[in-house]
């Protein structure tokens, strides 16, 4: 979102935000506390100063956060940025999911890092606009100028008096107040932040450490029913039969009946549903269920094939330039010492834990659904327009998503649930199974890279050049920033947006440097998975340099650091990550036998440098021992929210480099459970150490970028443990074994 | 359909469902306790961990005419007052994110201290080994536990 679309929607809010509120859904009027001094105002009305807060009488204070949470801490550190503002106690701050009103909430979603990013501002002015009507409540109350009026700890306390009247005392006085627009009111200086860069323990986890915590996945509705529907397993393939008689006759069993797939749009694979009163029921009524498919046309797609033509793609014409500075192809010909690597990644699934599932209630008059979903405004259009009704008439209830890491930024599953509730015309649920999740998720796109770099007779890096080839996101696809049309489809430059960046090198100084790309088709199903490109390019580059440090025989960090051109501020912030995380890591120190130290950096906004520690075993198999993090992302909200952001994101990026792949044979992905899709367990995780760089820079996102950096820092850790270059992933051990 | 009888969290309930259908999507659809997590199915990930007479086992692979009359603890039954120790160390380390697969972890781990008061880090490594988090929450689970031994010594 743009900056200025920002203040003016705030502003807007500033101007209507009465009237606004007013149309929240899931307010109530609690009875009023009693208050200290006689109560200025209407007795009874709350102060909803924008449509963010609530403050009522008995001192309770809502905070309405837009960001879905998935994990990532959002409705503690949007509270933390209104409260700071507000001047709250916030032992009186509970925080509700906004609701899908989209005159009002237009940023129901969150992907990229983004979210405290998105908020930081827009929160802070919203606590502002209300603190300082509450100041104003006050000092016509006292009849005393405003400036003797200071918002302290949940209440306007008057300068030297001991005088004092509670946020909720003065609710009913600052709601009289004329609207106050947020982006005039000067906000507090980082110095004198309380809540922001402390220590302040997540609002979700008690909910979270008892089991009263609801996922999508735990919604219970009067007359619930529940379904699971039957997909094709090859891709692209269609329902040609299906007999349900003993599918019917499964205690339980509601109803059976075929699903139509849906458009690209929509992206579903359709089949049959089997409704029942329990999960488990209709689970196994799908298991009775005799389903004959017909395949796609054509050869069935494989990992194999799909391989062999991206070993060709690198070698053929680009379809888009992405960068191409100075001339790299005289450069690399003028080269005294070319070096020329591929790297090579596959498909990943999100795997979360709460298997995908959506809640859908189909009424007379409106349509209501809870979705694990992390973009709510959009799931409420779609649905809107799959059901042909105005967009008011769906109610869209974000729970909590037991994980996402891009997959819930689709909107398929409330679709199919959508499509089996319109029949049914009461609630249901519709759950994937784990083998459902495996099986057709949107996954992270196979790529292959190939590098090539040329140094000159001094050992200079002059040129670079970097051909990327995927199964690009947006051939299967394309729904967010663009316009589906043949135009786009067909367009290099949209079908390469979501594919190259991270390969950019920046901000290392090559003179000569090309960066292109090439697509191969797959029918498999592509979509964001946590750091989309980010999530391989890296790994590429990162392991190159690794190679071109090697190839010279220099230091891997020495020779980062002298590539890095001084005075620019993103190299400055870089070279002092690299050194923070060298020094933390114990760079150079000895190491035992067959174990390693091995490095990365990106710039992302967030800029952060990782060393991953590892062991290579005798039977080659890996174990990462350390990794140490640092991290630069501007001012800190949450210190331990950076830190637990950080850890999960290695975490997650380890189940890729170590373990985790999806590959298809005949038509259809191979894995379908923890067993064959191994993810990183308990035993297996290392030590992970963040080390956060202080900064008053405006803050940056930190879900993602954990996750970049994993990839080449083992690898290059490898290389350092045992001399053998790890070009692929997950790892081969096969490749490493001694004995 | 015969009902069966289940003691749950110290209380007794009668369910009438197929022998068949696993705990899990007894305690999840019929009796509404909703904590125990599905994860799986195949008992590979761990997300529904119950205790059955004090021991940690995988509710999807409990047929529910097997259990007898085993006393069965779930989530909602361990953290019924939130003093629990395990419970306690999970907030103080601050371990869950999406906390989805954490009800699992936490009576994983109440049994592995139960029966291991003062467990070293390769106990802990490998009594968890079997409870997946995707979201990473691995370090902090081994800190929580840790600080759980402690508090009890």
């Amino acid at each position: 979102m743009m900056p200025d679309d920002t203040l003016t929607r705030r502003a807007f809010l500033g101007v209507g935000a009465q009237g606004a509120a007013a149309l929240v859904v899931g307010f109530y009027l609690p009875a009023c506390g009693g208050t200290r001094e006689t109560t200025p105002g209407r007795a009874g009305q709350a102060f909803t100063p924008n449509a963010w807060i609530r403050i009522t009488a008995d001192d309770r204070i809502t905070i309405l956060v837009e960001k879905p949470e998935l994990g990532q801490g959002s409705r503690t550190y949007t509270a933390m940025m209104v409260a700071e503002e507000l001047e709250a106690d916030w032992s009186t701050i509970r925080v509700v999911q906004a609701p899908t009103v989209p005159a009002i909430y237009k940023e129901l979603r969150t992907a990229g890092s983004g979210g405290v990013e998105s908020t930081y501002l827009a929160m802070r002015q919203a606590g502002a606009q209300a603190r300082e009507l509450l100041r104003t409540a006050a000092a016509r109350h006292w009849g005393v100028p405003r400036q003797d009026c200071r918002a302290v700890n949940g209440a306007i306390v008057l300068a030297g008096t001991g005088r004092r009247l509670s946020f909720g005392a003065l609710a009913s006085a600052a709601a009289a107040l004329p609207a106050l627009a947020p982006t005039e009111i000067p906000l507090k200086a980082p110095e004198q932040f309380r809540l922001i860069g402390r220590a302040v323990p997540r609002l979700d986890l008690p909910a979270k450490v008892d089991g009263s915590a609801t996922f999508g996945i735990d919604v219970r509705v009067p007359g619930l029913l529940f379904a699971v529907i039957a997909r094709c397993p090859y891709f692209g393939g269609r329902l040609r039969h299906v007999d349900a008689t003993r599918a019917r006759r499964v205690p339980g069993v509601h109803a059976v009946f075929p699903v139509a797939p849906l458009p690209r749009r929509f992206n579903t694979a359709g089949g049959v549903a089997v409704v029942a009163d329990s999960s488990w029921s209709a689970v196994e009524g799908r298991r009775e269920l005799v389903l004959a498919w017909d395949r796609p046309a054509g050869e069935p797609e494989s990992t194999a094939g799909l391989r062999r033509v991206m070993e060709r793609a690198v070698l053929g014409p680009a379809t888009f330039v992405a960068v191409d500075r100075g001339d790299v192809v005289d450069a690399l010909r003028g080269a005294s010492r070319v070096l020329e690597a591929d790297y090579e990644s596959p498909f990943q699934a999100h795997a979360t834990m709460e298997p995908m599932n959506t809640t859908v209630d189909v009424r007379e008059r409106e349509i209501e659904v809870w979705s694990p979903t992390q973009f709510a405004d959009e799931v409420q259009r779609e649905i809107a327009e799959l059901a042909g009704v105005a967009l008011d008439r769906v109610i869209v209830h974000m729970t909590l998503s037991g994980g996402s890491f891009g997959r819930r930024y689709q909107w398929d599953v409330p679709a199919e649930a959508w499509q089996v509730a319109n029949v049914m015309r009461r609630p249901v649920q519709v759950m994937w199974t784990r083998e459902d999740d495996f099986q057709h998720d949107f996954y992270r796109p196979h790529n292959r890279q190939r590098l090539r770099a040329g140094l000159d007779t001094r050992g200079r890096l002059v040129a670079w050049s970097t051909r990327i080839v995927t199964t690009p996101i947006a051939a299967t696809n394309l729904y967010t920033g663009y316009t589906e049309s043949p135009e786009t489809l067909r367009d290099p430059a949209t079908i390469a947006a979501l594919e190259w960046y991270g390969g950019d090198i920046a901000p290392y100084a090559i003179p000569n440097f090309r960066l292109d790309y090439a697509p191969a088709d797959s029918v498999v199903p592509r979509s964001w998975w946590r750091s989309v490109a980010s999530s391989y390019t890296p790994f590429a580059e990162e392991s190159f340099m690794d190679e071109l440090a090697h190839a010279l025989g220099r230091d891997p960090l020495r020779f980062r650091l002298d590539l890095l051109t001084p005075g620019e501020p993103d190299a400055d912030r870089l070279r002092r990550v690299l050194r923070l995380a060298a020094e933390q890591a114990g760079w150079g120190t000895p190491l035992p036998a067959f174990q390693g130290r091995g490095l990365a950096c990106r710039v992302n906004g967030t800029c952060s440098a990782q060393v991953a520690h590892v062991a290579v075993d005798p039977d080659g198999s890996v174990r990462v021992l350390r990794v140490v993090s640092a991290v630069d992302c501007g001012l800190v909200i949450s210190p331990d929210g950076v830190r637990a952001m950080t850890e999960g994101a290695i975490n997650f990026a380890l189940t890729a480099v170590l373990t985790g792949a999806i590959t298809v044979k005949d038509g259809a992905v191979e894995q379908s459970n923890f067993h064959d899709y191994r993810v990183l367990r308990l035993s297996q995780a290392p030590d992970i150490d963040v080390q956060i760089v202080s900064s008053t820079a405006p803050p940056s996102g930190v879900g993602e970028l954990g996750a970049m950096l994993a990839g080449p820092a083992v690898a290059n850790a490898v290389f350092a443990a045992t001399g053998v270059r790890v070009r692929r992933l997950p790892i081969e051990s096969t490749l490493l074994r001694r004995t | 359909m015969p009902s069966i009888t289940l003691h749950i969290n110290d209380h007794p309930h009668a369910v009438d469902v197929a022998p068949d259908t696993p705990l899990l999507w007894v305690l999840r659809d019929t009796v509404g306790l909703t904590g125990t997590k599905y994860g799986c199915g195949m008992g590979l990930c761990g997300a529904c961990t119950v205790h059955l007479d004090g021991e940690a086992r995988r509710a999807c692979q409990i047929l529910v005419s097997s259990i007898g009359s085993a006393r069965i603890t779930t989530i909602e039954g361990l953290a019924a007052d939130r003093k629990h120790p395990v419970i306690r160390a999970w907030l103080a380390e601050q371990v869950p994110q999406c906390g989805y697969c954490q009800p699992g972890q936490i009576m994983q781990a109440a049994a592995l201290l139960a029966g291991t008061p003062h467990p070293t880090r390769q106990q802990i490594d490998e009594a968890m080994n079997g409870n997946i988090c995707r979201c990473g929450t691995y370090q902090r689970i081994r800190r929580a536990i840790a600080r759980a031994a402690a508090e009890t010594a």
